[in-house]
């Protein structure tokens, strides 16, 4: 057979993975609701837990097909779907790929024509990404009941421990919104140069700011949303939330890029 | 007459069972072109590849286990890591999941409603995708638009500045040390970036968690 990136047999290779990857989640899913049943969680519970999550879900997801279409200039639409839909993040895959693309001489916005180095490609992302999905079966029970006998010793403890791993996820992030500040007084008049991969990329000072400010009314409209549902009992309210914020930060960075990029 | 095994057994074996199929699954599909296509992957583009990207991403990969399983939980744990998208969708939804029905991650009750929101989650995730790889001509010009861009670029900041906003208020005092260290670490560090704030997540949480038992000794949490 011809090869092509874009070869029918790609995608139904790539959608019967995808089908089965689809059915371990809806074989979780119904596992876990019959159990939460017999644990006695109300249905509301569920069912908001389950309706929130999906609207949570939409706009993440939707960034998710924006790293699927950058990388669908070279790799053809099947090879970026399967890896975006089981295992991939944005940020490995890409890199994974642009790894494999440059050791072949070949750059991110050519489509690959010889299937031997699209072979590679592939080969390099499944290989060079698989860390968790090869060890987790291995290792998640040793440590699941190593953090559960943490709970158990000492109840309160257990619960602050949680909180902590949280709160420490959290405040990394928190830092990785601040890391391009910098730029305002590492800026030469104004502009502020850097250069990557023997290209000059220029930024403004105030560009660095963009993250904060985003994150700033994300986390207003969180607060105002909290405040408001609790003065005014609007239980939905507090159920989207966190959609609510992740939406109105992702629509303020147009204006604030406008503004201060 | 079967063996009854408890619900986080049960999790564990099927999470496993399942782990092992996809991942053959997925190794499946370059083998799988070789003989359709009757090609060998170029070995040279292969190994320098390998080189430059595996030794970092398993180390990062290992780490990830370690930091994010007991966020997780077996159930999340087993979904997440195949379907991917963890710091940035998954583990996010499942909090918010968590502090919305009021149950704690170490409890069971907590188990099954991470397993539930990260399902969720995932089949949502896997049906955008899907609709959006059979509509991707007419989506293409607007997931692309210079507009929408930023807004794109900018979900981890619009995510967490949410996130934060709870965890912060109802953990004030712990807060303070973790936040104050990881805006230090970023904003003079030039080398944490983008691209890597996940290897600072463990050492947040490393971090956290220390700072948390000296505050509980202390009596002060």
């Amino acid at each position: 057979m011809n090869f092509s990136v874009n070869s029918p047999i790609l995608f139904i290779i790539v959608g019967a993975i995808i089908a089965l990857v689809l059915s371990q989640s809806i074989y979780f899913l119904v596992k876990a609701i019959k159990r939460a049943k017999e644990l006695g969680i109300a249905s509301s519970t569920i069912n908001k837990t389950i309706s929130s999550s999906a609207v949570f879900t939409i706009a993440p997801a939707i960034a998710v097909l924006v790293g699927v279409v950058a990388l669908s200039q070279s790799l053809g639409l099947a090879l970026p779907w399967l890896r975006l839909s089981v295992i991939g993040s944005i940020t490995y895959e890409t890199v994974a790929a642009g790894n494999a693309l440059e050791a072949a001489g070949q750059a991110m916005s050519n489509q690959i024509s010889d299937p031997s180095v699209f072979l590679a490609v592939t080969w390099v992302m499944t290989i060079g990404i698989a860390a968790g999905l090869v060890l987790v079966p291995f290792l998640t029970k040793k440590i699941q009941s190593g953090v559960s006998k943490i709970g158990m010793k000492d109840k309160k403890w257990g619960e602050i421990f949680n909180n902590a791993m949280f709160l420490g996820m959290i405040s990394a992030f928190l830092g990785y919104v601040f890391c391009d500040i910098d730029r305002l007084w590492k800026a030469v008049d104004g502009v502020y140069t850097v250069v990557k991969d023997g290209e000059t990329l220029t930024y403004s000072a105030t560009s660095g700011l963009i993250p904060a400010c985003v994150m700033a009314v994300a986390a207003l409209v969180m607060a105002v949303c909290g405040g408001l549902a609790t003065k005014l009992k609007i239980r939905w309210l507090t159920d989207y939330a966190l959609p609510l914020s992740l939406i109105c930060g992702m629509a303020s960075a147009i204006p604030f890029t406008i503004w201060l990029g | 007459m079967k063996k009854n095994l408890s619900y986080m057994e049960s999790v564990h074996r099927d999470g496993r069972l399942w782990g092992i199929i996809v991942g053959l699954a997925l190794l499946c599909f370059p083998l799988a072109l070789s003989l359709i296509f009757k090609a060998t992957p170029d070995y040279n583009v292969l190994i320098k590849g390998i080189i430059a990207t595996a030794p970092m991403y398993w180390a990062v990969g290992i780490v990830e286990i370690f930091t994010y399983v007991p966020m997780l939980g077996a159930g999340g744990t087993y979904l997440s890591f195949v379907t991917g998208n963890i710091s940035n969708l998954k583990l996010p939804c499942a909090i918010d999941a968590m502090e919305r029905a009021k149950v704690k991650a170490s409890s069971e009750e907590g188990e099954v409603i991470s397993t539930i929101s990260i399902a969720v989650s995932s089949i949502v995730t896997t049906l955008i995708i899907i609709v959006g790889v059979i509509c991707i001509v007419p989506l293409t010009p607007v997931l692309e638009s210079p507009v929408l861009k930023p807004a794109f670029d900018m979900i981890l900041p619009a995510l967490f500045g949410g996130l934060a906003v709870v965890f912060i208020s109802k953990n004030l005092k712990l807060s303070i040390a973790p936040v104050a260290l990881m805006l230090a670490l970023f904003i003079f560090v030039p080398a944490l970036n983008a691209g890597t704030v996940g290897i600072m997540v463990p050492v947040g949480v490393l971090f956290t968690v220390a700072v948390a038992r000296i505050l509980y000794k202390k009596g002060i949490i």
